[in-house]
C-alpha cells in the first residue's frame, strides 16, 4: 500500500544521503522524496512516498527512527492528512490547442506562469491523482516538459509533527 | 591554552580513559601520530594492516565492556578498515574509529589518498562525522563515544581532515553530551512486562532463547536468574554463548543451522518463546514460513525496536535495556502467586530429553588414525578448564569451537557472527590478550582464514602477545567444501587449499614457536606444551580430517525440524 511518511531530520550535510542510503540498502521503494528546511533552520522536513506491506512500512519507520539525525517520524497515511504536489508543465500552445490548453488549465485550477509565442508553462498543485489526470487530459504530443516536486504532506487539525 | 586539533583528539582519548589505540600511520594522520608520540597515557598498537586494527579494537571491546578505538589514515587506510567496521556493526560492538582525511580545501579534488570516508562507511556505522572546524573535534569525539556505547552499541567514525588536525583552538572536554534526536531507551513498559510474565507462567512448553544482547548488555546474571527461577530450557545463540552457562543442566545448546537437535526442536515446538537480546536471524530460525507453521506466543526483549517484528511476528514486544527489563520481569515473576505447572514442565523436559537421546547433543566418531577437529576443541576445553578466551575465524572450525567449547561465562567467546569475516580471529585475539595479559587466549582458526590476516604474527611479536593459535588444517575451505558436497554434487570448485606454506617455519620466521601435529595421540601433549609456554605465541598446525563435516545441520532455507543429524542418516 502507498504510504506518506513525514520525517523531521537535522539539517546537516549528509542527512539526506543517510535516508536515501537506508532505502536503497534495505531494498525499500521510494516513489518520491521532498526535503527543505522548516521554520527552525536547524531542522529539515522530509516527505517520503513509499509502497510496501504493513510489515515493510513498520520496518521503514523503525529504521528511519534509528538514524541518529532523525528527530521524529510520522506515517501520515495512518490518519487524516493533506497531500499536495506542485507540477510545472510546459506545453506546445499553437493554433486551436492554445485556447484548449488555457481552458484545461482553468478547469484544473492551474495558472499559466509563462507565455511565449508557441508555449505555455502551467503551474498546478494538488494530489498526485489530480496532476496525473491533468496530464492524461491533454494530448501527449503537446507536452514538452514536466517537472514535479513529489508530494508534501501534513496531518489534519491537531495531528502535528514538531519537536 | 590552545592546542592543535591533533593534540585535542589525543587528549579526548585520554579523557575517555582509552588504554590502547590500534592503528597504522599515514600522511593524513601525521599530526595525530605526532601528538600521540608526545604522550604516554594512550598506548598505540601498530598493526600490519588496517583491517587488523579494527578487529583488534573489536576483540578488545568484546572481551571487556569498553569501547574499542582505532586510528587509520585516509584513502586505503579507511577502505582497508571497512571490513572491520562492518564486522563490528553487524555484531553491535562499541567502537570509535578516527580516520585522517585529506586537507579540507582538497576534499572533492580527487586528492592523493582521498576517499569519501563518511560516504563509504555510512551503511556500516551507527553514525559518522566529518569534522569541518577544529572547535568541533572535542564535542564530536565526546558524542562518538556516547553513541558507540549507549543504546544498541555500534561503531562510530570520526573523519578529521589533515589541515584541521593542525589548527589550534582552546581545549575543554565536554562533561555532558546530548544529541537532540537520539534518545536510547532504558526501562521497558511495565504493562508489557506483566503480560510477558503471565504468558511465561501459563506456558506448557516454554523456551528461552538468548542472544548476543545478553552479553553486550551485561545481563547474564539476570538471564541466569530467570532461567533458574522458571526451570525452563535455555538456548544461547552463536553470539550469546556464555550468556547462560553452557554446562548448566537447563542449557540445551546452541540453536540454528549448526545447533543441537533438541534446541531446534524445542524452538520449533514450544508454545511460548521468550527471545532475550536475539534477532531471529536466518542462521537461527531458518525458514520463517516453516517456523510459523507451529503456533506459539513470542515475547521479544530487545533494545532496538527495529529488531522486533523484522523477520517473525511478535506477540509481546518489550523495548528496553535488558538489565532493567529482566530485573522487573524477575520481580513480577517472584511476586506472582502462580508458578509454572510442574506436570506440564516435566512432560516438556521429558520430550526434550527424548529429542536429545534420539540424535541430539553433539556427536562425532573419534579416531586413533586421524585428528578429528572436534577432538582438538574438546581437548582445548579440557586443558584450559573451560576458562580460556577463545577467538575464532569463520567456517567449520568456528562452528566446532562454538559447539564443543562449553562457555560458562560471557565475553569469553569472540567471533564474527553477523558478517562472518575470515581473518577476524588472530587480530581479535590481540585485542583480547592486551586486555587480559595473563589469561589464556586461544585463536581457533583454519588454514584458509588464518592466511587472511597472518601478517599480524608480526604485531604479536612486537607486543609480546602469547596467543595460542590452533589452526585446524584440513587443506580445504571446509564450510565451502561441505556445502559443495551436500548441494553442488561434490563439485569442489576452488575450495581446495593448494600450495600451503610450512606453517611451522612461517611461525618461526616471525619469531614464534611452531608445531605440526599429525596424530590424535599428540593433540593433548601439544596443547599442554603450548599453554605451558606462557610467554610465547605458539602456532599449532593440526592436520585434521579433510572430510569431516559439521553436524547437526539445518540446510539453508529449511525449517528447524528439517535437520540433518549426521552423515549416516
Amino acid at each position: 500500500m502507498r504510504h506518506i511518511i513525514s520525517v523531521l531530520i537535522e539539517n546537516e550535510a549528509g542527512a539526506l544521503s543517510r535516508v536515501a542510503g537506508l532505502f536503497s540498502a534495505r531494498n525499500y521503494n521510494i516513489e518520491s522524496l521532498t526535503v527543505a528546511p522548516t521554520e527552525d533552520a536547524t531542522l529539515s522536513r522530509m516527505t517520503i512516498v513509499t509502497r510496501g506491506s504493513d510489515a515493510v512500512i513498520e520496518q521503514i519507520t523503525k529504521q528511519l527512527n534509528k538514524l541518529i539525525d532523525v528527530a521524529a517520524v510520522m506515517d501520515l497515511s495512518e490518519g487524516e492528512h493533506l497531500e499536495r504536489e506542485l507540477m510545472l508543465v510546459k506545453v506546445r500552445a499553437e493554433g486551436a490547442a492554445r485556447d484548449e490548453l488555457k481552458r484545461m488549465a482553468d478547469i484544473f485550477r492551474g495558472r499559466i506562469l509563462d507565455v511565449s509565442a508557441n508555449t505555455y508553462t502551467i503551474e498546478l498543485t494538488g494530489t498526485r491523482a489530480k496532476l496525473d489526470s491533468f496530464l492524461q487530459s491533454i494530448a501527449r504530443d503537446l507536452i514538452l516538459e514536466t517537472v514535479r516536486t513529489g508530494a508534501s504532506g501534513i496531518g489534519r487539525g491537531e495531528r502535528i509533527l514538531k519537536l | 591554552m590552545e592546542l592543535t586539533g591533533a593534540e585535542i583528539a589525543i587528549r579526548c582519548l585520554q579523557e575517555e580513559g582509552v588504554e590502547y589505540l590500534f592503528g597504522y600511520p599515514g600522511g593524513a594522520v601525521l599530526h595525530i601520530y605526532d601528538a600521540l608520540f608526545q604522550q604516554e597515557q594512550v598506548k598505540h598498537i601498530l598493526v600490519r594492516h588496517e583491517q587488523a586494527a579494527i578487529h583488534a579494537a573489536d576483540g578488545y571491546a568484546r572481551c571487556s565492556d569498553q569501547v574499542g578505538v582505532a586510528l587509520v589514515t585516509s584513502g586505503p587506510g579507511i577502505t582497508n578498515a571497512v571490513t572491520g567496521i562492518a564486522t563490528a556493526y553487524m555484531d553491535s560492538i562499541p567502537m570509535v574509529v578516527i580516520s585522517g582525511q585529506v586537507p579540507s580545501y582538497a576534499i572533492g579534488e580527487d586528492a592523493f589518498q582521498e576517499v569519501d570516508a563518511v560516504g563509504i562507511t555510512r551503511p556500516c556505522v551507527k553514525h559518522n562525522f566529518l569534522i569541518k572546524d577544529v572547535k568541533d573535534i572535542a564535542p564530536t569525539i565526546k558524542k562518538a563515544f556516547y553513541l558507540a556505547k549507549s543504546g544498541r552499541p555500534g561503531p562510530v567514525l570520526v573523519d578529521i581532515p589533515k589541515d584541521i588536525s593542525n589548527q589550534k583552538t582552546e581545549f575543554s572536554y565536554p562533561k555532558t553530551v546530548s544529541i537532540r534526536a537520539y534518545h536510547p531507551v532504558g526501562k521497558g513498559d511495565s504493562a508489557q512486562i506483566k503480560l510477558a510474565a503471565k504468558l511465561l507462567l501459563e506456558a506448557k512448553r516454554p523456551m528461552i532463547y538468548a542472544g548476543g544482547g545478553v552479553v553486550l548488555s551485561g545481563a547474564s546474571a539476570q538471564l541466569t536468574d530467570l532461567v533458574h527461577l522458571l526451570g525452563y530450557p535455555c538456548t544461547n545463540t552463536l553470539m550469546g554463548l556464555g550468556g547462560f552457562p553452557a554446562t548448566d543442566k537447563q542449557s540445551v545448546g546452541m540453536p540454528g543451522m549448526h545447533g543441537t537437535y533438541e534446541a531446534n526442536m524445542a524452538m520449533q515446538h514450544c508454545d511460548v518463546l521468550i527471545a532475550v537480546g536475539a534477532r531471529f536471524d536466518d542462521r537461527v530460525v531458518g525458514n520463517v514460513e516453516h517456523f510459523a507453521q507451529v503456533p506459539r506466543k513470542i515475547i521479544h526483549l530487545d533494545i532496538d525496536p527495529s529488531s522486533i517484528a523484522k523477520r517473525v511476528k511478535v506477540d509481546v514486544p518489550i523495548v528496553g535495556e535488558l538489565k532493567p527489563v529482566l530485573d522487573e520481569l524477575l520481580a513480577v515473576l517472584r511476586a506472582s502467586k502462580r508458578k509454572p505447572d510442574a506436570t506440564d514442565l516435566a512432560a516438556w523436559w521429558k520430550q526434550i530429553k527424548e529429542w536429545h537421546d534420539k540424535g541430539g547433543g553433539l556427536r562425532y566418531k573419534n579416531s586413533t588414525e586421524i585428528i578429528k577437529p572436534q577432538y582438538v576443541i574438546e581437548t582445548l576445553y579440557k586443558i584450559t578448564h573451560g576458562d580460556a578466551f577463545v577467538t575464532s575465524d569463520v567456517g567449520q572450525h568456528q562452528m566446532w569451537a562454538a559447539q564443543y567449547y562449553k562457555f560458562d561465562q560471557p565475553r569469553r567467546w569472540i567471533n564474527s557472527g553477523g558478517l562472518g569475516t575470515m581473518g577476524f580471529g588472530l587480530p581479535a585475539a590481540m585485542g583480547v590478550q592486551l586486555k587480559h595479559p595473563d589469561a589464556a587466549v586461544a585463536c581457533v582458526t583454519g588454514e584458509g582464514s588464518i592466511q587472511m590476516n597472518i601478517q599480524e604474527l608480526s604485531t604479536c611479536k612486537q607486543f609480546h602477545l602469547p596467543i595460542k593459535v590452533l589452526s585446524l588444517n584440513n587443506r580445504y575451505l571446509g564450510m565451502v567444501r561441505q556445502w559443495q558436497q551436500f548441494f553442488h554434487g561434490d563439485r569442489y570448485s576452488e575450495s581446495y587449499m593448494d600450495a600451503l606454506p610450512n606453517f611451522v617455519k612461517l611461525a618461526e620466521a616471525y619469531g614464534h614457536v611452531g608445531m605440526r601435529i599429525e596424530k590424535p595421540s599428540d593433540v593433548e601433549p601439544a596443547l599442554k606444551e603450548a599453554f605451558a609456554r606462557k610467554k610465547e605465541l605458539v602456532f599449532m598446525d593440526f592436520q585434521t580430517d579433510p572430510k569431516e563435516n559439521v553436524f547437526p545441520m539445518v540446510p539453508g532455507g529449511k525449517g528447524l525440524s528439517e535437520v540433518v543429524l549426521s552423515e549416516d542418516l
